[in-house]
């Protein structure tokens, strides 16, 4: 088996989809709970949107600041294999971000519920960072294709 | 459309040659992390030119005694 060592990019990249899973789950349940006993449109969401939110920028500081304390000393800085590999994997996961972006403008000229425009682009944002992430780890992982 | 590097290299073994240079030694020289020089020993990585210079420096060879290319003969075959 080929020696893969993962340096601090790559860590950082697996937290991340890990964070992001468990964030939107958590968020996705309360909102499934609080529709229970109310319309779908007029469930409390703000709360729950912004806690995940946070609570996720929050995880993703303490991980990376343990990430960096526990990685050794190589591997630290990014160097331009890592800015290659984060610049195509925000490049493949632009479009989802667009798409969630256009979603949302329909839904606004159609003049839906608050709730789904915001919950439309929230979705955008979890799926484009979930493919960014995983990109990366693809990258690191497989190895960086020629264009 | 995609496709693997045809680059090849022999850091590998030019790294031992020149005094079992490491590969974080390599990488500290280089100015790339050690997992980087690790992805281009095992063809997962092309180096910019510039980096493929400053490794064929730090091994003290020619650029063309690290990496290699595969050239086409006439008929469109790879040699």
């Amino acid at each position: 088996m080929a020696e893969h060592d993962m340096g601090f990019e790559e860590k950082i990249a697996w937290a991340g989809v890990i964070v992001s899973i468990v964030h939107f789950a958590i968020y996705l349940s309360v909102l499934v709970t609080r529709a229970a006993t109310t319309p779908m449109p007029e469930t409390p969401y703000i709360d729950a949107m912004l806690w995940s939110i946070g609570a996720a920028i929050v995880v993703m500081i303490i991980v990376t600041i343990v990430v960096a304390v526990t990685t050794g000393r190589d591997g630290h800085e990014m160097d331009i294999r890592d800015k290659q590999i984060k610049a195509r994997a925000e490049f493949t996961s632009r479009g989802l971000l667009i798409a969630a972006a256009l979603a949302a403008l329909i839904f606004a000229m159609l003049e839906l519920d608050p709730f789904w425009i915001a919950n439309v682009l929230y979705l955008g944002f979890f799926l484009s960072a979930m493919l960014e992430t995983v990109t990366k780890i693809a990258l690191y992982r497989g190895g960086v294709p020629a264009w | 459309m995609v496709k693997p590097t045809r680059v090849s290299n022999s850091i590998r073994p030019l790294r031992f040659a020149a005094g079992e240079m490491t590969q974080a030694e390599l990488a500290e020289r280089v100015g790339v992390t050690r997992q980087t020089i690790i992805a281009i020993e095992q063809g997962k990585y092309s180096p910019s030119l510039e980096v493929a210079f400053q490794i064929a420096h730090a091994l003290g060879v020619r650029l063309d005694e690290v990496f290699s290319y595969p050239t086409t003969t006439s008929n469109g075959d790879s040699a």
